[in-house]
């Protein structure tokens, strides 16, 4: 018995579906954006951008949820975790942080993503960490 | 969009706090078909229980069978279970995975494009579902490697001859696993970074 055999994808165009943020500069009602304020400029947010709190407890001008979130990243925390624990959408995670950073009430740590040519000391490092698993 | 009261908000556990001196994280997307395991891959080498985080995507109608003649974009929900291994005091790896509909992964900004590489995984039962992902990541130059989650009752084909069916180049490796394995699946992530730093070595590759 042979297994199915793989075609190469003809990369013609496809109906693509458009992601929602990248809309044609006109916002989409759809969005989620009710915890974050109505026009709120995102930030460049990764994932796995860690986020911390500057402050040990929030301001007390902070909003419930800006309060929840700076409770939870008093120690680094990435986008992804923040938005698990929070139940928000990704995207209203960016718009959300974007106050936060405005407010200069979080930093945030950029993430480390591919390079055209990987970095061998960062693979190295990788490599050392996942043998101790 | 109601939300909870922030004291009912559950954060890490102490245990899972990252320490302070964590300066940087980088992620690597675990793609394959539903139901493959990656999800089980994520969990069983994750030092967390793996969370769960979503997205919310717009489509053009076009070429979708519901919706005739009315809004022209529908909303789907994406999400991605994900976890967490700890390399140094200052850099964390972050492991994604998603038992949702694959086509809608490219769309989510920043998954793959910062990724430092995916592990396709591939059911032998099911392997021309990953044929359409594995296509995908070569069109972005996103580096990968192939694990075969070796199902008990899945079919057993020969390494080389699943590299021809799957139309692999000769350098992109290709193994068996068993994602509920830690050892296992840690050998998954081990031989992709190989792969990653040899192409380092080479620079023949973006």
């Amino acid at each position: 018995m042979t297994p199915p055999q793989r075609q190469r994808r003809n990369p013609a165009p496809e109906p693509a579906p458009q992601p929602s943020q990248e809309g044609e500069g006109k916002p989409n009602p759809e969005r989620m954006y009710v915890v974050a304020g109505p026009d709120g400029e995102r930030a460049e947010l990764d994932l796995v951008t860690l986020i911390v709190a500057r402050a040990a407890d929030p301001p007390p001008s902070a909003t419930p949820e800006q309060a929840a979130l700076l409770r939870l990243c008093a120690a680094p925390l990435s986008v992804a975790e923040l938005s698990a624990y929070l139940s928000l959408p990704f995207s209203a995670m960016g718009t959300l942080l974007t106050e936060l950073l405005t407010a200069e009430l979080v930093h945030a740590r950029s993430p480390i993503v591919r390079q055209a040519v990987p970095d061998r000391s960062l693979l190295e490092a990788v490599m050392n960490g996942l043998q101790r698993l | 969009m109601d939300f909870k009261g922030s004291d009912t908000i559950p954060g890490p556990r102490a245990e899972d706090q990252l320490p302070h001196t964590t300066q940087a994280a980088a992620k690597i997307v675990i793609v394959g078909g539903f139901g493959v395991g990656k999800t089980t891959m994520v969990g069983s080498v994750s030092e967390i229980k793996p969370l769960t985080t979503e997205e919310t995507m717009t489509q053009a109608g076009i070429g979708v069978d519901d919706n005739f003649g009315s809004d022209s974009k529908t909303a789907t929900t994406v999400a991605m279970d994900f976890g967490r291994i700890s390399i140094t005091d200052q850099l964390v790896l972050y492991l994604f995975g998603t038992p949702g509909q694959q086509r809608f992964w490219f769309l989510w900004n920043g998954l793959f494009e910062g990724a430092l590489g995916a592990v396709v995984l591939v059911d032998t039962r099911r392997l021309e579902v990953s044929f359409d992902v594995m296509g995908r990541l070569e069109e972005r130059g996103v580096p990968f490697v192939v694990a075969i989650n070796s199902f008990p009752d899945a079919p057993r084909y020969p390494i080389e001859e699943l590299r021809t069916a799957l139309d692999l180049a000769p350098d992109i490796p290709i193994m068996e696993c068993d994602a509920r394995r830690r050892a296992s699946s840690r050998d998954v992530l081990m031989t992709l970074m190989r792969f990653l730093h040899s192409l380092a070595m080479t620079g023949s590759r973006t």
